[in-house]
């Protein structure tokens, strides 16, 4: 058991961030999950199951590539780059999608659900769903919709309704909440597929337990590659899953810096980022304790980020407790920054990044140059950007 | 005892069921929020609850929702909402308890939320995202100020929640009538009859119920399972009505409830 291994508590807690805050009617269920979840992992069956399939269906260990243009650009430290956007459906969210679409199956659930953003999570879930046969709902702001028009019909094509949720900020924030109503009307029959680490307990844990494949993988290939661990990892943070899944498996290995990517958008002013730890504070919002962006009175404020994956108003709560013990350092990428980043890396690598990743690659193209080339950068490239290229025509004012 | 245990202790001794009402404050406008309050008393409510808008109401259907919205438009804040109850103070003496999510309540501060609520004259609060679990330093303070933290219980609550929440709950209990979100449409579960004897069974606390009740009909055939009704989303559906017929229909929940 690692230092780390203890979080979350019994209650749910990363110290003094998580927790349960949901409706009675939702507790029940939560209870149920964290139990058949717990279950579950000493279930042999199930994990033999769960691995076979992480092989032979989402086509994990997913490769970590040596980035060698990108580092020679540079200048700097190796930069290496962990390709969760070749695994099945183009994402990391996979990981977590199917490994609840397989619990709910387990639990004898008839219906998933899930909220998206960039709808990364959406197809990844329908994408569970068909595997599963279970049936499958999408809550989708709609603001979201009209700019990942491409993932809506993805979904579509597997067998999901997409719902289009037309209140409030009209993205992934809302999305969620939408998501919570209907899991609250269906509970007895569907199970409610939280996309990130975050929620009401047992979401934050499950979640990042189910991404954590991915720094045991890189660990594994990078000690297999260069002999010796790496000196930085980088990840953006929108919930937080993939650098939760990435960040985990490196914890207790001191000398293994962190960094956190939040979405910086147009500006650090109200309403135009959505980088929670350069101006949030901390509140309760969709079930955790955690950092929000709110006005004074604790009403969510909108967000805004390029990326729609990062455009939310809410952090993961076990990030907020690794900020606090200086585990991981938090920094943001402007919606500038992140654009640039996204074409340096199809132009050096022959690799379209999601728009998400781009904001990682931004703080290592910051940081590399200043590092020796001994050093060595991991990077979750946490999704490709096939879904992005019409909205980053538009924003080139390029028409397609 | 506080305002809301008298009043149930009042009702009970005449054999009498409570009229509880929502709305939201300041949908459309503070001041018709007030003129609502008369209303509501003289077409005999019992208790007020009323609502606090936050920007993510999850338990909320869409009525709730866009009145939720509008209230923020009109700079409502939980601030005010004591403000506003304060004043009332000087004429009004009807329990009032509010409804809102905890991030409201939290980001105020939850001692200096205590004590100013209870010296507005607020009687308690309806929290649907704060369960009992995550309730006990709030708790705490509310019980020395004497002011009542209303939890809900749902269809959905086995035997350990149902007695976890029934101590917990101060004032009455809120029995969540259907599976689903404020404003949907009601279709009682046969077997609430049992549930509800469940929660007797191991409290003699108030039992109202609430959650998609929007005909005297419905608040008919819920009533005489519990202590008091509530109705939310219906009313704040017909709070721009002309206040004849406004009238007219809360008198006819008001006789339906007994």
């Amino acid at each position: 058991m690692t230092m780390h291994g203890k979080f979350p508590d019994k209650r749910g807690y990363f110290g003094a961030y998580g927790g349960r805050f949901a409706p009675e009617t939702l507790m029940p269920a939560l209870e149920e999950l964290e139990r058949a979840y717990q279950a579950s992992k000493r279930d042999r069956d199930f994990q033999k199951e769960l691995r076979h399939l992480l092989r032979t269906y989402v086509g994990r260990p997913t490769p970590l590539y040596f980035a060698g243009r990108l580092t020679t650009h540079l200048g700097g430290a190796k930069i290496y780059l962990k390709r969760e956007d070749l695994a099945h459906t183009g994402a990391h969210k996979i990981n977590n999608a199917l490994g609840q679409a397989l619990l709910a199956k387990r639990m004898g659930k008839k219906r998933l659900i899930a909220e998206t953003g960039a709808g990364q999570h959406g197809v990844a879930t329908a994408t569970g769903a068909a595997l599963t046969g279970l049936e499958c709902e999408i809550y989708m702001g709609s603001d979201d919709v009209a700019r990942q028009s491409l993932n809506v019909f993805r979904m579509r094509l597997l067998g999901a309704r997409v719902v289009e949720v037309a209140i409030g900020s009209c993205t992934l924030k809302d999305a969620i909440n939408e998501g919570m109503r209907d899991w609250t009307t269906n509970v007895r029959t569907t199970h409610y597929v939280m996309g990130t680490v975050f929620g009401p307990h047992p979401f934050p844990m499950m979640v990042r337990d189910y991404q954590s494949v991915i720094g045991r993988e890189a660990k594994r290939q990078i000690l297999a590659e260069e002999k010796k661990l790496p000196d930085y990892l980088i990840a953006c943070v929108g919930g937080g899953s993939n650098a939760m899944g990435l960040f985990n498996e490196f914890m207790d290995n001191a000398d293994v810096k962190m960094i956190g990517v939040e979405a910086g958008g147009r500006s650090i002013r109200p309403g135009e980022h959505a980088a929670r730890f350069a101006g949030g504070s901390l509140g309760v919002l969709q079930g955790t304790k955690s950092y929000l962006l709110q006005d004074e009175a604790g009403n969510i404020l909108g967000t805004h980020s390029v990326s729609a994956g990062l455009d939310y108003a809410a952090v993961g709560p076990e990030h907020v407790f690794l900020k606090d013990t200086g585990r991981v350092k938090y920094t943001y990428a402007t919606d500038e920054e992140a654009l640039d980043a996204f074409e340096l890396l199809a132009r050096k690598e022959g690799i379209i990044p999601a728009l998400e990743s781009s904001h990682a690659l931004a703080e290592a193209i910051k940081l590399a140059p200043q590092l020796s080339g001994d050093r060595i950068i991991i990077i979750n490239l946490s999704g490709r950007g096939d879904k992005d290229v019409q909205h980053v025509a538009r924003i080139k004012g390029i028409e397609l | 005892m506080s305002r809301i245990g008298a009043k149930f202790k009042e009702l009970r001794k005449k054999n009498a069921k409570a009229f509880i009402p929502y709305i939201m404050a300041g949908d459309p406008d503070i001041g018709r929020t007030r003129e609502l309050v008369t209303i509501l008393q003289d077409c005999g409510a019992d208790i007020i609850e009323l609502g606090v808008p936050f920007s993510d109401p999850l338990a909320d259907g869409p009525t709730i929702q866009k009145a939720a919205q509008r209230a923020l438009q009109q700079g409502v804040t939980l601030a005010s909402v004591i403000d506003f109850v304060a004043d009332l103070r000087k004429t009004a003496q009807i329990p009032i308890v509010i409804m809102t999510y905890y991030n409201l309540i939290f980001k105020y501060g939850e001692e200096r939320f205590i004590a100013d609520a209870a010296s507005a004259g607020i009687d308690g609060m309806i929290i649907p995202d704060l369960p009992p679990d995550e309730a006990s330093a709030i708790l705490a303070l509310a019980g020395r100020s004497g002011f009542d933290i209303i939890f809900l219980l749902a269809p959905t609550s086995p035997g350990e929640r149902i007695r976890k929440v029934a101590r917990a709950s101060g004032g009455f209990i809120y029995y969540v009538s259907i599976t689903g979100i404020t404003g949907a449409s009601l279709s009682l579960d046969p077997a609430i009859g049992e549930h509800i004897a469940g929660i007797r069974s191991v409290s003699k606390k108030p039992i109202a119920i609430g959650f998609g009740i929007s005909t005297p009909e419905e608040a008919a055939a819920v009533a005489p399972l519990a202590d008091g009704v509530i109705v939310g989303s219906a009313i704040v559906k017909r709070v721009n009505d002309p206040d004849e017929e406004l009238r007219r229909y809360l008198v006819s929940l008001r006789s339906a409830i007994r």
